[in-house]
This record gives C-alpha cells, sequence and structure tokens, in this order.
C-alpha cells in the first residue's frame, strides 16, 4: 500500500484521487440520469417503479452503492481539505484582484459549489434514500418511489423544488470544470483529445443538470400523470 | 506639451517581512513612451528629491528575460497585456489621468523583502532538489553527438523558456508552483539528457515544491493565462504523468 500513499499525502496524489473520484460519480449521474428519465415516459411511474425496484434489490447495484459512498465521502473530504488549505497559502490577500482576467468564477470556486452540492445532498438523502432504505413504507408496499417524488415535487412542494433547481444549477457549474479538469489532474492534455473532452465536458455539464432540473419542475407543474 | 501624462500610483510599501504594509498614493507626471519601471525610476527621482523612501522593485535585464521584475498591476501580474513582462509594459498601455495599483506577489512562499520585492529562493530550493541534469566534466561534447528530433527539441524549448518570475504563483488563488515546476520537469523528461534522473527528479521537485508551502493546482488555468513566456497549461499534465509514473514504479 506504500505504492499508493502519495494518494494521501502529495499535492499532485490527492488532485489525482479528486479526478478519480470525480470521474466516478460522473458515470454514476449518468447512470442516475438515466433510469430517473424514465418517469417522462408518462406511464404514472411504471417504467421507473421498475427500474427503482431493480436498483434497491439487485446485489450488484447494491454492492456498487457501498463503493459509491466510499467515492463520494473521498471526494467530500478531500475536496473540503484542498478547499481549506489552498485557502491558506495566501495570507496576505491582493487589495485589487482581477480573477476574471484569467479564469473563469466557477473554476475559481469549486469548494464553494461543491459546499451547495453537499448541501442538496443531504435533503435529496433523506428525501428518497433514506425513504427507501431505512423506512419499510416502499417495501412493504404502502408506496412507490415514484408516488414519493410526486409528493415532494407535487403542489405543496415548491421549496422543493427551487431548492433541487438551484441544486442542479450548482451541478452544472461544478462540472463545467470538473470534467475537463479531472482529465487534466490525470495527465491527459493533448491537442488530439481536448477538443473531445471539451465538448464532451460541456455536454454534458449543460444536459445532464438540465435533465435531472426538469424531473421537480414537470411534477410540480402537473405535467406527468 | 502633448506627450505628458499624468498618473496617480497606489504603491504597496511595507518596511520589511514582518511589518504591516499598506497602500500609498503618489502622482507621478510620465509619458506615454515610458516603460513602466522607467516610470518608477522618475517616481523614485521624486522620492528622493523630496528626502523620502524610494519604493523598492525588483529589475534587471529590463528586456523580458531575466524574470527579476515582478509588479502586479491592476490585480494582474505583470500588468494588463498578455505574453510580456512588467519592464516590457509601456506607459502608452495606460491612459492620461488613470489611477494604477501596484503590488507585490503575494504568496506565503513569497515573503515581501521590502515594497514591491519578494524573496524567491523557494524557488531555487525547488531547482536545487532536482532540476539539473549531472554531466561528467572535460571538454564540451560535439552538439550533434546526442541526435534530438526538431519537434522534441522545439517542446523541450518551449518549456524551457520559463524565466522563473514566479508570474504563475502570484496569479493562482491557490500560490500553486505547478506552472514552474511543470516547465522545469517537461523540458528535461524530453531531453535524452533528463532520462538518468527522471523518475527521481519528479519526486524529489514535487516534494520540496510540497514542502515550500505552495498550494496544489485547482486547473483554473489563471497561471497559463499570465505567464510572460506562455508556457502552456500542459506542461501540469506532463507534470502530474510523470509524477505519477515515478510514484507508480515505487519512486
Amino acid at each position: 500500500m506504500k505504492v499508493l500513499s502519495f494518494l494521501f499525502n502529495s499535492s499532485i496524489g490527492r488532485k489525482f484521487a479528486m479526478a478519480l473520484t470525480g470521474i466516478f460519480l460522473i458515470t454514476f449521474l449518468l447512470v442516475h440520469c438515466g433510469v430517473n428519465a424514465t418517469i417522462f415516459f408518462n406511464d404514472g411511474g411504471e417504467t421507473f417503479n421498475e427500474a427503482a425496484e431493480f436498483m434497491g434489490t439487485n446485489w450488484l447495484i447494491r454492492t456498487m452503492e457501498i463503493g459509491l459512498f466510499i467515492g463520494l465521502l473521498w471526494h467530500i473530504f478531500q475536496g473540503l481539505w484542498l478547499w481549506q488549505n489552498n485557502g491558506m497559502r495566501r495570507k496576505q490577500k491582493y487589495g485589487k484582484s482581477a480573477g476574471n482576467a484569467n479564469s473563469t468564477w466557477y473554476s475559481r470556486s469549486m469548494g464553494l459549489l461543491g459546499t451547495l452540492l453537499l448541501l442538496f445532498l443531504v435533503l435529496h438523502l433523506k428525501h428518497f434514500w433514506i425513504v427507501s432504505r431505512f423506512t419499510d413504507e416502499i417495501t412493504s408496499g404502502q408506496e412507490t418511489l415514484y408516488g414519493e417524488m410526486m409528493e415532494v415535487f407535487g403542489a405543496d412542494g415548491l421549496i422543493s423544488v427551487v431548492v433541487y433547481v438551484l441544486g442542479c444549477i450548482s451541478l452544472s457549474y461544478h462540472l463545467l470544470h470538473g470534467f475537463q479538469s479531472a482529465f487534466q489532474s490525470l495527465g491527459i492534455n493533448h491537442p488530439a483529445y481536448n477538443p473531445i473532452i471539451k465538448s464532451l465536458g460541456f455536454g454534458f455539464s449543460i444536459i445532464v443538470p438540465l435533465i435531472f432540473a426538469a424531473m421537480p419542475l414537470a411534477m410540480h407543474l402537473g405535467l406527468l400523470q | 506639451m502633448e506627450n505628458e501624462m499624468k498618473i496617480k500610483l497606489k504603491v504597496w510599501r511595507q518596511e520589511n517581512e514582518k511589518a504591516q504594509g499598506k497602500f500609498e498614493e503618489y502622482d507621478v507626471n510620465t509619458n506615454p513612451d515610458m516603460s513602466f519601471l522607467e516610470m518608477f525610476d522618475v517616481l523614485n527621482e521624486q522620492l528622493i528629491t523630496e528626502g523620502k523612501d524610494p519604493v523598492a522593485f525588483d529589475h534587471d535585464c529590463r528586456e523580458g528575460i531575466c524574470g527579476m521584475c515582478s509588479m502586479v498591476i491592476d490585480g494582474r501580474p505583470h500588468g494588463p497585456k498578455g505574453g510580456i513582462t512588467t519592464c516590457q509594459l509601456h506607459m502608452r498601455s495606460f491612459n492620461n489621468g488613470d489611477t494604477i495599483s501596484v503590488e507585490p506577489w503575494r504568496a506565503n512562499s513569497f515573503p515581501v523583502i521590502k515594497d514591491l520585492s519578494v524573496n524567491r529562493s523557494s524557488f531555487d530550493r525547488i531547482i536545487a532538489a532536482g532540476g539539473f541534469v549531472s554531466v561528467n566534466t572535460g571538454n564540451a561534447v560535439d552538439a550533434n553527438s546526442i541526435l534530438i528530433p526538431k519537434e522534441t527539441a522545439d517542446k523541450a524549448f518551449e518549456a524551457a523558456t520559463c524565466i522563473g518570475c514566479g508570474a504563475c504563483v502570484s496569479a493562482c488563488k491557490n500560490a500553486s508552483a505547478m506552472l514552474f515546476v511543470g516547465a522545469k520537469v517537461t523540458q528535461l523528461a524530453l531531453l535524452p539528457q533528463g532520462q538518468a534522473e527522471r523518475e527521481a527528479r519528479v519526486v524529489a521537485m514535487v516534494n520540496q515544491m510540497d514542502a515550500e508551502g505552495f498550494g496544489a493546482c485547482s486547473n483554473t488555468g489563471a497561471c497559463a493565462a499570465e505567464c510572460p513566456k506562455e508556457i502552456p497549461l500542459s506542461v501540469i499534465a506532463t507534470l502530474n504523468r510523470e509524477y505519477m509514473k515515478a510514484k507508480m514504479n515505487g519512486k
């Protein structure tokens, strides 16, 4: 294990860990978005409930869920550590700084955007993950996951909808920098691949959060049965 | 006179490393053809005449190759123009009546010596840790005895143009030295002379960089955007790759 200790004790190793866990979380987003998008079949949540049932009971998915939480926690704690640590490297701040002249605001605000995402995530897990894993509401058949979504985002769920949309906006900006930054941290920067990474990253960062944001909006506005 | 130009300078004054610094305002009569450092010479003449302490600032070659000049002008290292050092900046880049703020490089690893002059010996210690090649002494080797493809030589030269001024550190929100270290590691990793110490070098230089208190890289790209020699961000990717490879090999 000594060979991997650099992941925890060097600046480059820590960024390498951020990149690996980040790309892992990106693949999770893709699956999560794909499964949830089945609500747009507008079949009263039938397909979605079936997919949710499969994701909740399949042993492979359940095992990967453990990996997902390890990756997520690693990304969160390492990210917070870097944010705090990097912030101490310039004790005397500039009187006048022109950050926008050389970089984007969101690339300089990954710690803040990540923290907003974390706050959103706490609420999100409380809404759906805890209900489906730690209560018998869904397993006992009293309620379906789709029904749960309808309840959270329905007519009385304006605050939840607003929080979720803000969460998606944070996610979009976090990804706009994070997606391509992960490849740079892994040492992948080459004129032949850069355009693919850039355009793929841009598309992903806009489309995936947009689909996610459309879910609570569609439910709140009564566009889904 | 038509060419006359009056500006207001807000300059950071700090007695020494430990002292509390503050901005002081000065009116300077200059002209558009003066370089930024010549304008400072005029200010210092003025201060000396008034019996005041002149502003300390670093400079040497005044032609953009030594890497000594180090001013953050209106929030940007080496001023508002891209691809030049402070000494290559001219007053024609500003307007008559402008207020210009001038600060030193700010990073814990670059302590202020006095006013605008900072101590960059942390860079020297990174180079001493591994930024060199070991060669036998004796007669100089014939220039063409080791063949290097033109493309490789060009890439190595692109990285070698780094003058070690520290603008990358001063521009980075984390005060990271990754562009500087990346340039040195890339240059030597590309050339046959750098192969013997390749893995040991990158590990030693990164260890020193971390020990000096520079931050980690957030890939914002600010360093490359402000680099007077336009060193590309790809040298940081190369540094990451070289470091990972060395670590995976148990170095």
